[in-house]
């Protein structure tokens, strides 16, 4: 199995992310922005958190812009996996790869601490080795985590059962206490908290690590 | 030549930095402000011949996010 992980300048989890993912078994390569072509063979791209070019105009627009951006689109056009977290996930959402928007917390104020989620689906590969409804402790880190979509994208999210975690509590004001969303085949999926830094004994927590043992048990059997 | 644009968040989504802002506006004694949106002023200098259409086109693929904000462009 392979993994990439898209390093902007200015991402601060690419390697947490990649420690994830090879702890899970997967190959991990690191692709830099600038490259246009993503390596061969891949299974999923992994895009992740951190401040990409400084956050500049809105969180994730200039990364979106970036060289490898098409590559990325055009992996998962090709029903290619793509996991964002955080930084990763507004950039999905600024390539329109997911619907929406984050916008700043509704208090105004970064937050940076450990939530509980609950799973909401376990119908993806990213959710499938947790219990369905489950409630893990993951941790947040952000101040545009506000998740907000137009009422008919609600509609179909929830309709489509792609909202793949929700908070316990409502940290940030995102709509629906959404915390993590899929895309329509299911292949992509962005969420504000860090599954990759609740996934080893020494992180506090082991919470996060069934996600990626999710992915690497439905990609070894695709 | 200059182009001016406007970028605010679309009526409807709140606004939670403006709000911020206006309740420090009635902490400082100023009554009466009802609401406040903050939003971006991008000035772009252009090369002579630059149409209006084109500077629409940075703002939907670029300077705006049409999902949440809207955009007014001034020419000249």
């Amino acid at each position: 199995m392979r993994a990439a992980v898209l390093v902007f300048p200015g991402s601060n989890c690419d390697r947490d992310l990649a420690v994830a993912f090879r702890n899970a078994g997967f190959d991990v390569e690191m692709v830099w922005h600038k490259d246009t072509d993503l390596p061969g063979g891949l299974d999923i791209v992994g895009v992740p958190g951190g401040f990409s070019y400084g956050d500049y105009l809105r969180c994730g627009a200039i990364a979106a812009q970036s060289p490898i951006s098409g590559a990325l689109k055009a992996h998962a056009a090709r029903g290619g996996y793509v996991f964002g977290v955080c930084n990763g996930f507004q950039i999905l959402t600024e390539t329109r790869l997911l619907p929406g928007a984050l916008l700043q917390n509704a208090g105004v104020k970064y937050i940076c601490k450990t939530v509980t989620l609950r799973v909401e689906t376990t119908d993806s590969a990213f959710t499938n080795a947790y219990a369905a409804g489950a409630e893990i402790d993951i941790p947040i880190a952000h101040h545009e985590g506000n998740y907000q979509a137009d009422a008919d994208t609600l509609a179909r999210l929830r309709g489509e059962d792609r909202v793949a975690f929700r908070y316990l509590d409502a940290p940030n004001g995102s709509t629906d206490r959404i915390a993590g969303i899929l895309s329509e085949n299911r292949r992509v999926l962005g969420m504000m908290p860090h599954p990759e830094r609740r996934a080893e004994p020494a992180h506090g927590g082991t919470d996060g690590a069934a996600l990626f043992t999710s992915l690497s048990e439905a990609l070894v059997n695709a | 030549m200059r182009a001016t644009v406007t970028v605010m968040l679309k009526q409807g989504v709140l606004d939670p930095q403006g709000e911020a802002v206006r309740h420090a506006l009635g902490a400082l004694g100023f009554d009466g402000v009802e609401g406040v949106r903050q939003g971006k002023l991008i000035e772009l200098d252009l090369a002579d011949g630059t149409t209006e259409a084109q500077v629409t086109e940075m703002c939907e693929k670029l300077l705006a996010n049409t999902v949440i904000e809207s955009y007014r462009v001034e020419m000249g």
